[in-house]
């Protein structure tokens, strides 16, 4: 084969090979984020979470396998946040509010996590709730002490807490919900309250 | 500089290796990666660099087989094309973060596939496909800076937003700079410039 032909076929298998994995990193050309991705992929394949052990606003110990058989909304915070997580509360609050009252506690529930368990202990989780109107019950601020499970559960849901220069941490930040299997089945943007509140409801 | 090292291949072929395993050292890697200005613009660079003296350490006419055995130079310029562009992907940064093999594959795909390939596809580049490697990614590079300081959220889970815009400043400003200088090379010639092929020039020269 002349050179030329060789450099024809190899530049047109070097491009399919090229495109290819394009197309298997970005999911088909549909999440070019990191955090895109762990979407799709969890809407693929629900995905399993370790069973931690929580402490609630009043000190409460339980583990996250006891809201099997429910519906659970899982959010991300830590209480010193001054931005995101201001808006979390707000936003956890209406999903709360959209639910049907019959279903809160029942089949479904919530829970704010702090991913830090030094700053945040059960008093100030306590004042966090307070502010948003949380009762402890149906909606409880938890955290998990334990620094090596704290880590499984975030690598788990595909959270990423980093460090900022004053202080606090940024972290990606999204609605969850688990299902009733207590596997991680939706993620989605924080301002789709009420589309996460009616997938909810479509669920119950 | 990098001329003076080929006067004696095997110790710089020594210096870069470990140079190479020196980069993928934990606190190389943490330091570097620690920002995003840094895993891009310093890191990626670096091991585009290696790749670019090694192949620059290996002998002309085993550059020439091997360029043969690979289809000439557009399967080359192809092939590095689509590895650069893949690592400009916020999802690929991420994940070279998170993923030790995605890690592993960047340690390998920016010396191989982009570095090493293009000096080899170099020699046989006329000027046109050398422009159009380089204004290629000029436009890359420009446009994904400023993707990267206009973009309303944070594109990369594991830098802060601010980190984002700094390197996407430092993306445009880069972009410009290398597009003054590869302009400047083109009108002047000679020098530090692109050795024009055919014309005499060695060809080796990487610009």
């Amino acid at each position: 084969m002349s050179l030329a032909k060789r450099s024809v076929l190899i530049s047109a298998l070097v491009t399919s090979l090229g495109t290819w994995v394009f197309w298997w990193g970005t999911d088909g050309f549909t999440a070019f984020t990191a955090e895109t991705a762990r979407r799709v992929e969890i809407l693929r394949s629900p995905r399993a979470l370790p069973d931690v052990t929580l402490e609630d606003q009043n000190g409460k110990i339980f583990r996250l396998k006891d809201y099997q058989g429910k519906l659970l909304a899982v959010d991300f915070i830590f209480t010193r946040c001054t931005t995101l997580c201001r808006s979390m509360g707000m936003i956890f609050k209406q999903i709360r509010d959209l639910i049907p009252e019959e279903s809160l506690g029942r089949d479904f529930a919530l829970l704010s996590i702090s991913f830090d368990p030094e700053h945040d202990d059960p008093a100030s989780l306590k004042k966090y709730g307070e502010a948003y109107g949380a009762d402890g019950e149906i909606w409880r601020i938890a955290r998990v002490r334990d620094k090596a499970e704290l880590q499984s559960l975030l690598d788990a849901f595909g959270i990423i807490v980093i460090p900022d220069q004053f202080g606090g941490f940024e972290h990606n930040t999204a609605l969850h919900l688990v299902g009733r299997d207590g596997r991680l089945r939706l993620i989605s943007d924080i301002d789709k309250a009420v589309p996460f509140a009616e997938q909810v409801v479509a669920l119950l | 500089m990098i001329g003076t090292l080929s006067h004696h291949p095997g110790r710089s072929a020594l210096a870069l290796g470990v140079f190479y395993l020196l980069l993928a050292t934990p606190i190389a890697r943490d330091w570097l990666e620690a920002s995003m200005s840094r895993h891009m613009l310093v890191q990626m660079p670096l091991l585009v660099v290696i790749g670019i003296i090694a192949a620059r350490l290996v002998p002309g006419r085993m550059q020439d087989s091997l360029l043969i055995r690979f289809g000439g130079a557009w399967p080359c310029v192809i092939a590095a094309l689509f590895a650069s562009s893949y690592w400009m992907l916020p999802r690929a940064l991420d994940a070279a973060l998170t993923d030790p093999w995605a890690e592993v594959a960047k340690f390998l795909s920016l010396p191989f596939l982009v570095g090493f390939l293009l000096v080899l596809a170099w020699r046989r580049l006329t000027l046109i496909g050398r422009g159009f490697v380089w204004t290629n990614f000029f436009s890359m590079l420009a446009v994904l800076g400023w993707l990267y300081i206009v973009a309303p959220v944070r594109v990369c889970n594991s830098y802060l937003v601010n980190d984002q815009e700094n390197a996407g400043w430092y993306m445009v400003i880069a972009s410009v700079l290398l597009f003054f200088w590869w302009l400047g090379t083109l009108l002047v010639g000679g020098g530090v410039g692109p050795d024009k092929p055919d014309q005499g020039g060695s060809g080796r020269t990487f610009a």
